[in-house]
Order: structure tokens, then C-alpha cells, then sequence
């Protein structure tokens, strides 16, 4: 049996009189890639959000990484990765210091980090650009970079906002082929993304809809139910029903 | 001239929906014409004293109920040792400490003469040299009344007139400094954080790309601002008019048209400000120490230009507020007419012409 | 954790364009420029004179008054309306007009007049100068007495002696009472704003979030924010003490520990202050406003420049609910009359329950998850 590391039960978040996230319930096992479809203003990111302790639930329950998400964020945080929409890495540190001091932060002995880092960068093929202030970099590296930086402490589950946005098709290839490494390192990924070629990559997507799971199941199979070709025709038949208009 | 006007409503609408933002704009002439009429004043009221009596007689009483009973000094304490002195001093309870010799009354009657020793706290040489004069001219005055004076000496009578402020109220000099400063706030400030802000988001790029003239859009940044200071401005008049009664002498046609001159240096100046810099920090903090400061410390708003050493009242003489509010006292407090003011007149319109050559240079070079 | 912070913080700040200079010429500019020009004196006032008597006493009477050294003589006119075009022109201040036979009224009656108009747009100015005028013509009265034998008969009155002394500041000098007290304002700006503003530029930016993300407790984010610039504050503040004594030859009479004590003090009240407008505050030029607004009414009626005791009841409030004031309080009071802990007690109390209510106010106000 598969180990489960994100479940919800119908999760829910309002704002006033707008529910942004509407009963979702739904579970992630460890070690898959898990996609999550919407369209703009759907709830992925306010969902996400209250996965990664960011937001508290409104009603429902939820358990990321063995924790509550209503109790334990600080503990759900030491155990997870997170790359928001909006590069969010330190413009005005370099490559080298913004890796030494998030993996500080996750508590990591100076020693790994410093090889860590050597490893990464070498990885990536940054090398040269260990000491270059990221505000230098193109978007491209950025964004491989801040991937890089929020799996650096080797978390059990990462979330990605969005994390392709803006950037070039073979850039976007090498990114999955980091989230492929990634998951071989066993880690969980959770992405949400309106690339619907990217969701093919995903083990298991769900389509969000106005708020609500319309659909979650693998690809293959969401193409089967909805005999279509590609998972952009999936996406187009769940998506037509919403009543909500993108923010 | 449509596009013009779309550009100006789109500048209003950033400002309208920061109601914060536009609060401040809005309260801060209000609470600045509140503050420098009743709040700020250098005149010297109620200041607290102590007694140590070493005599007690009937003199020495009636000196201290004549210190009380008017509203520059309160009594606090009556002391009975020298070293409470220091003690209420240095606590800061008492500022001046009024000590009779003993025998006070005795010395008086028998000797024709008795002392009496002010021990000030000179910490503020000001409010110092105020409260000694004040109880000086109290005491001697007392002396005066018991003591009558056969009077064969010579005198020299002057008759003081206090021209423009009889009373010598301190909003009639604050008010135009009030008005130089916040015009400046809002002119210079505003302008080069709103301009910068556009760079600072990319989205002056896509202002500059579009058909309009890169001139027309600072204009159209500027417009709103302009409005408002011209708001800003009626407020204070209002104000200052019917709340603190300051008259209002000379032509409104004057001290306006006078006004739209200050604003046009101040936008100028705030121009140039957004094309210096790159952040809204680096504009806000450029205005606010290169212009603000400069402004409340040096523009005679507060302090006398004639006191300053040369170094700073030449440094005054390029400060654009020097001259408007220069202006407007005339102006406004004096009535004189415009002929009066032709030095400052001239002088801001030098700093136009300068400030337009050098922005439109910088302004350029940014597009290059 | 709080290692890696610091170590972010004081590299952002030092590779910043902008900070690290205006750490170093804020203080310099402050201490060099303020204290000269924040002068509530009044010198040089420009004296318009109307002599209508031309005899030798009106004539030594000028002498005197410019001898003064108050004022300057900036015409000489010959009718009171064209002395007070001077003054519309500006180019006079006051008026002093001697009366036609001046010199014959005071030897034949005694009695003899002058006319002081005084332009008192600005009161202070008006008032201080007509009343140095008049004091210079008692004084001149006095002279003539004493040339005519005329004081003797003092002795025979009643007269009571006034002694002055001026406590703590013996020449009366300004910039003495105005020194301590700019580096509070240094200091609010440094340890209350500057973090601050740091605190919305991160929220501006979005680098907030991915610390929100990470298992790093909010004090201790704080603390990375704040510990710098209390760091910075004490360097700063130290340079004000070396530049004072340098400058101006001004030093603390009371215990430097003391105003180390009380700044420390201080500097928590402030970052507090800071961390609540930071809180309330989503973009920089919102936060700036706030400050700027607050700033202005905190200064203006903290007793920096003009007395507090002078102001309404409403000001007077207002002050005793202003931190400024009673920093500004301490610190005259340590560095002129050597005040110690005990004597200013009631300051320490005040500054404390600051620091608790805003510091407070700041953990209440701050979200880390919404």
C-alpha cells in the first residue's frame, strides 16, 4: 500500500460572502507528481495555500505530511517546499548565499549546505554564477533556481505555484525533467499549472472548477471518460461550466 | 486632447482608490494650520517654579503671590532645603527655582535693599532668557509700586507699534510657511513617487510606447496633483480665514497667482526628482531630506534666516520656499502691493526657466 | 536560524545603494546643519531709523542701538512713509522714529519719546526686537542720568536685587538644547522606519511569502529584521556623541550607560511603532505616508522646538502620549544637568509601557497566515 501524504476532507475557504475553496476532498500518495487544473480564479492557489499553512481553513480538515493543517502548520512547514507564483527568491543576495540561508533556515549543518550547494549548482550548471546576484539572472535560471532552492532541505512534499509561468518551452522541458529527479529523490510533488501539455507529465490531475474538484483521475483515463485526445479537450469540457469569470 | 484627458482620469483613479494616501493629502493641511495656530508656539506660558522662602515675611509672600497669579508661572513646590533644588531641576518638575535671602523684608526696610536670586534652567536658552525677563519685570515692578518713586530722573518714552499683528498672534507667520510646505509635500513629493512608482512596476514603458507624447503623459501626471494642491491651498485660506482669523490683507487674485507659480516649481522639482532616480524609496527619501527638511529648517518658516550663519542662509536663498513664503507674508499678512514682491517674483521665475532646461535635458537623456 | 537571518539582513543592507550612505550623512548632516539653523534667536534685525532731531543725542542714541549688535542699519529715512515702503519691500524690520526736538525735551522736561514700529508678522520677532529697542533706550536714559549726576539718589529708594543664574547652560547657547535632542529623531528613524520599510518591501516583493513557508517563527524573523538596525542605532548613536564633542564641545554631563540605558529603551518603543505601521501597510509608499504624517505631528509637538508647557491642554496631551517627548526629556536632562536613572524614573516608566503597548500591538497585528 501506497503512503498517503496530503489528504483533505472537504476543505473549505471563504472570503465573506465568496467561496474560493468549495468542500474539496481529495488524498495524495507519496512519491507522485499530482497536478492541479484550474483555470485563473478557480481556487488552486487559495487551495494550495491552506496546504502549505499559509491560510487557515474556513471548515473541513486536512493532513500534509502526517500533520494537521489547522494545528501544525509550523510543523507541516518544516516538512515541506514551497515555489510561489511570483519569483520570490532574494534579488539582492547571490545564487550561493540565497541556498546558504534558506538552507539555514530548514536548520541544515553549514557543511551540507556548502556541498549541497557545489552539488546543485553543478547540476544545474550554474556554477560559474555560484557569486552573481539572482536579480542578474534571466528568468529562466531564476525560476530552475528557485526550484533548486525550495527542495534544498530534501522536504517530503513540494508545491509549485504556477512555476513554469513566462517561461520558454525548452527551459519548461528541463524544469520537469529537475521534477522528475526530484520525485526519484522521493519526493512528493504537488503543481498546479494551466500548461495542459504539463499536465500530461502529472501521475494524477484534478480539474478545479469554480471552487470544486470537477474531476481527478490520471490522465489516460480523464481522456478515456471524456473521449478526448489531448487533456486540453478534458480541460475544455470541465472548464466550460464555470459560472465564475477569471480574476 | 481625448487621450490627454484619458491619462489625467486614469492619474485620479490611482489616486482615489488609496484612501489612505488620499486621507493624508487631504488632513494634512488641516492638522498642520491646527498644530502651527494653536499648538506651536515660542511664547513662554506656565512655566513651573519653586519657591525656597528664607525669610517668610509678608514681602517675600506677596512677591510669590504676584509670580502666581498671572499665566507665565505656576507654582509647584515650596521648598525648605538647597538641595531640592537640584533634585526638582534635574527631574525636570521645575524650571525656575525663586530664592529670598533671609531676613527679605527686614534688609528691604532697614538697609533699602534685599536680593533675590532666579536660579533657571537655561537647558532651553529661549524659554531661559524669556522667564528671567518676565520675573524680573514682575519683581521690579513690584518693587516699583511699594517703593514711590520720587521721580527726577530722565526718561525716554518709547510708544511701540506693533504693525500688521498687533497681538502678535504666531499663525500669522506660520500660515504662509504651512502653505509653502505642504504645496511643496504635494507637489514635488507626490509627483516624483508617482512618476517612479511607473518605472519601478515596467509600466512606464508601456505608457511610453503607446502614441502619446512622453511629454503630454508627465503632464497628465502632474495634472492631478496640481488640482489637489489647489484644493489644499483654498483649504488653508479657509482655514486660516475663519479658524485662526488671520486676514487675509492683500489681492487673492495675487496671492493665488503667486501660488501657481510655487506649484509649477514644485512639480518641476519633483520631475526632476523621477528622473534621477530608480525606486520610490530613493524619491521619497530624496524629497523628503533634500526638499521637506530644507524647507521646515531653513525657509524661515520656523527659525530666523537672519540668525543662521552665511553658510546656511545661503543655502536658504536656493530654497524655492524661501522666496513663496517670503511672498505670501507680504502678500497676504502685509497687503503691500505687487510691485513689493518683484525680487521674488523674479527669482522663482529663474528657477522655472532652470529646473525646465534641466528636466527637459534629463528627461531626454532617460529616453535615449 | 537567526544566524542566517542577520547575515541576509546585513548583506541586503550594505549592497543596498541607498541605506548605507544615508546611515553615515543622516547623523553628520543632522548634527552639522540643525543645530545652527534651528535658532530661536533673534540677530541681525534690519532697523530702518527716521531722525527727526539731528542733534548729538539722537545721534549717540543711533550709535547705541547699532552698537547693540542686534541690529543692522539698513536706511536711513526721512518720513515714516517712506521708512515703511522698507518694510513692505522687506527690506527693514523695524522702525525706530525720534521725535523733532528730542534732545531739548528730555534736557528741558525730562521726558522725551521715540516711535518703535515693529513689522510683527513673525510676533516673536516684532516683540523681541522692539523690546531690545526699548531696553537700549532705558539704557541710554540711564546713561544720561549717570552723565548728570542723577543716579544718586537710587540709594535712597528701595531696591530689590535680581540675581539670575542660568542653570546647566551657562552661555544660553542653543545648539547646547538642541544636540541631544536630534538624535532621537535619528534614532526613531532609524531603528523604527527603516526596518519598517524593509518589512513592507519584502511584503512588496513576495519574498515575504516563501519565509512564510519555511518553519522560521515569526519572533524570530522579526528579530533577523530589527537587531541590524538596533546595531546600526547604537553605532549611529555613538557617532552623534563623537561628532557633538567635536563639533560643538558638547558632553554628557550624566552617565553615557545611562543614555545607552534609556536608548535602548527607545529603540524597542520605536521598532515597534515601526512593525505596527509595517503591519497596517501593504506597499512602501503607503507605509512612507503614514510615517511622514505621524512623524510631523510627533515632532512638532514633542517639546523639540518649542516648549511644551507653552501649548493648549489638547497638545499637551497629545505629548504625554508621544514617545519623542520623554526621549527628548531624558536626553537633555542626562547630557545637560547629568540626571540620573532615579531622577528620571517617571520617563522610564512611560518609555517601558510604550514599549509593551506598540511591541504588543505589533504580535497582535501580525499575520503570518491569514
Amino acid at each position: 500500500m501506497n503512503e498517503i501524504v496530503i489528504k483533505t476532507n472537504n476543505l473549505t475557504k471563504k472570503f465573506g460572502n465568496f467561496t474560493a475553496v468549495d468542500n474539496i476532498t481529495f488524498e495524495v500518495d507519496k512519491g507522485e507528481i499530482f497536478g492541479f487544473l484550474g483555470a485563473n480564479g478557480a481556487g488552486k492557489t487559495t487551495a494550495m495555500r491552506m496546504l502549505c499553512g499559509l491560510s487557515h481553513p474556513t471548515s473541513g480538515s486536512g493532513e500534509v505530511a502526517g500533520f494537521d493543517i489547522s494545528k501544525d502548520q509550523e510543523k507541516i512547514k518544516a516538512n515541506i517546499g514551497y515555489m510561489s507564483q511570483k519569483f520570490s527568491l532574494y534579488d539582492d543576495l547571490t545564487v550561493g548565499e540565497n541556498m546558504r540561508l534558506f538552507g539555514g533556515i530548514y536548520g541544515m549543518k553549514k557543511s551540507d549546505i556548502k556541498t549541497k550547494t557545489d552539488r546543485i549548482l553543478n547540476e544545474l550548471g550554474f556554477s560559474a554564477e555560484k557569486n552573481t546576484l539572482v536579480r542578474e539572472l534571466p528568468l529562466g535560471w531564476k525560476q530552475k533556481l528557485a526550484f533548486s532552492v525550495s527542495i534544498f532541505h530534501s522536504p517530503k512534499i513540494v508545491f509549485l505555484d504556477e512555476p513554469t509561468g513566462g517561461v520558454d518551452p525548452i527551459t519548461r522541458r528541463q524544469f520537469w525533467e529537475m521534477i522528475y529527479e526530484a520525485v526519484n529523490d522521493d519526493i512528493t510533488v504537488f503543481v498546479t499549472t494551466h500548461y495542459m501539455d504539463e499536465a500530461e507529465y502529472c501521475d494524477r490531475v484534478s480539474i478545479m472548477v469554480d471552487g470544486r474538484i470537477e474531476a481527478l483521475d490520471t490522465p489516460k483515463e480523464l481522456k478515456r471518460q471524456t473521449n478526448s485526445q489531448n487533456m486540453d479537450e478534458v480541460f475544455q469540457k470541465f472548464a466550460r461550466t464555470a459560472t465564475r469569470s477569471a480574476d | 486632447m481625448k487621450q490627454f484627458l484619458a491619462f489625467v482620469k486614469k492619474e485620479f483613479y490611482h489616486i482615489f482608490r488609496d484612501t489612505r494616501t488620499m486621507l493624508i493629502l487631504l488632513g494634512m493641511p488641516i492638522v498642520q494650520i491646527i498644530l502651527f495656530g494653536f499648538a506651536i508656539t515660542t511664547e513662554v506660558k506656565d512655566s513651573r517654579f519653586a519657591v525656597y522662602d528664607l525669610s517668610k515675611d509678608a514681602v517675600t509672600q506677596q512677591i510669590i503671590q504676584k509670580l502666581q497669579s498671572n499665566n507665565y508661572f505656576t507654582l509647584v513646590e515650596d521648598i525648605n532645603s538647597p538641595d531640592r533644588i537640584e533634585e526638582l531641576m534635574k527631574a525636570g518638575k521645575v524650571s525656575m527655582v525663586v530664592i529670598f535671602d533671609a531676613d527679605f523684608e527686614a534688609d528691604l526696610l532697614h538697609i533699602g535693599e534685599a536680593s533675590v536670586q532666579l536660579i533657571v534652567d537655561a537647558t532651553d536658552p529661549n524659554q531661559a532668557t524669556t522667564m528671567t525677563n518676565y520675573a524680573t519685570s514682575i519683581i521690579t515692578e513690584y518693587g516699583q509700586e511699594t517703593a514711590a518713586l520720587t521721580n527726577t530722573r530722565f526718561l525716554i518714552n518709547p510708544q511701540t507699534r506693533m504693525l500688521y499683528n498687533p497681538q502678535m498672534e504666531g499663525a500669522y507667520n506660520f500660515v504662509p510657511g504651512v502653505m509653502g510646505l505642504i504645496l511643496m509635500l504635494i507637489c514635488a513629493m507626490m509627483t516624483s513617487i508617482a512618476i517612479v512608482r511607473e518605472k519601478e512596476r515596467g509600466s512606464m514603458e508601456v505608457l511610453l510606447a503607446s502614441p502619446v507624447r512622453p511629454l503630454f503623459i508627465i503632464i497628465a501626471k502632474a495634472v492631478p496633483y496640481f488640482i489637489l494642491s489647489v484644493v489644499n491651498l483654498i483649504t488653508i485660506l479657509l482655514l486660516s480665514y475663519f479658524v485662526l482669523k488671520v486676514p487675509i490683507a492683500g489681492s487673492l487674485i495675487l496671492i493665488f497667482s503667486e501660488s501657481f507659480l510655487f506649484i509649477l516649481v514644485a512639480l518641476l522639482l519633483g520631475l526632476l526628482i523621477s528622473n534621477l532616480v530608480q525606486t520610490q524609496v530613493a524619491a521619497m527619501l530624496i524629497s523628503g531630506m533634500a526638499l521637506m527638511m530644507p524647507t521646515m529648517l531653513l525657509s524661515g518658516m520656523m527659525f530666523p534666516i537672519e540668525s543662521m550663519p552665511a553658510v546656511l542662509q545661503w543655502i536658504s536663498s536656493i530654497m524655492p520656499a524661501r522666496w513663496y513664503i517670503e511672498m505670501i507674508r507680504k502678500l497676504m499678512i502685509q497687503g503691500v502691493d505687487g510691485i513689493y514682491v518683484m525680487k521674488e517674483f523674479a527669482i522663482l521665475t529663474a528657477m522655472i526657466l532652470v529646473l525646465l532646461g534641466v528636466c527637459l535635458k534629463t528627461f531626454k537623456n532617460r529616453l535615449e | 536560524m537567526l544566524k542566517f537571518l542577520l547575515e541576509k539582513e546585513f548583506k541586503q543592507i550594505f549592497r543596498n545603494p541607498f541605506i548605507p550612505k544615508l546611515i553615515l550623512f543622516m547623523p553628520v548632516m543632522m548634527l552639522l546643519i540643525m543645530p545652527w539653523a534651528a535658532n530661536q534667536e533673534i540677530k541681525n534685525i534690519k532697523l530702518s531709523v527716521i531722525d527727526n532731531d539731528h542733534s548729538t543725542y539722537s545721534e549717540r542714541l543711533i550709535n547705541k542701538t547699532i552698537a547693540s549688535g542686534y541690529f543692522t542699519l539698513e536706511d536711513v529715512s526721512s518720513s515714516n512713509s517712506e521708512a515703511l515702503k522698507s518694510i513692505e519691500s522687506g527690506k527693514a524690520d523695524i522702525i525706530l522714529e525720534i521725535e523733532p526736538e528730542f534732545e531739548n525735551n528730555l534736557v528741558k522736561t525730562g521726558i522725551a519719546e521715540v516711535m518703535i514700529s515693529a513689522n510683527a508678522v513673525n510676533g516673536t520677532k516684532g516683540g523681541l526686537g522692539s523690546a531690545y529697542l526699548a531696553a537700549i533706550m532705558a539704557d541710554f536714559a540711564d546713561d544720561i542720568n549717570t552723565e548728570w549726576g542723577r543716579n544718586v539718589d537710587k540709594l535712597n529708594n528701595a531696591s530689590i536685587n535680581i540675581v539670575p543664574h542660568n542653570m546647566y547652560n551657562l552661555y544660553l547657547d542653543y545648539k547646547v538644547f538642541m544636540v541631544p535632542a536630534l538624535v532621537v529623531m535619528l534614532l526613531t528613524m532609524i531603528a523604527g522606519f527603516l526596518p519598517a520599510l524593509n518589512i513592507v518591501g519584502e511584503k512588496e516583493t513576495g519574498t515575504i511569502e516563501q519565509m512564510n513557508v519555511t518553519p522560521v517563527k515569526r519572533i524570530i524573523f522579526i528579530l533577523g529584521k530589527l537587531i541590524p538596525y538596533w546595531i546600526i542605532g547604537f553605532v549611529v548613536l555613538s557617532i552623534c556623541f563623537i561628532l557633538a564633542a567635536l563639533i560643538y564641545g558638547i558632553y554628557p554631563v550624566g552617565s553615557i550607560l545611562t543614555i545607552y540605558f534609556y536608548a535602548s529603551v527607545y529603540i524597542l518603543v520605536v521598532s515597534g511603532l515601526g512593525l505596527v505601521i509595517s503591519n497596517y501597510s501593504d506597499t512602501m509608499q503607503q507605509a512612507m505616508f503614514v510615517m511622514f504624517f505621524f512623524m510631523l505631528i510627533l515632532i512638532l509637538l514633542s517639546g523639540l522646538f518649542t516648549p511644551v508647557s507653552s501649548m493648549p491642554e489638547w497638545a499637551q496631551f497629545i505629548s504625554k502620549i508621544n514617545p519623542l517627548s520623554y526621549f527628548i526629556q531624558v536626553m537633555r536632562s542626562i547630557y545637560l544637568k547629568g540626571s540620573g536613572i532615579s531622577e528620571l524614573l517617571p520617563q522610564l516608566l512611560a518609555l517601558s509601557t510604550f514599549a509593551v503597548v506598540f511591541n504588543g500591538w505589533a504580535v497582535l497585528s501580525y499575520r503570518k497566515s491569514g
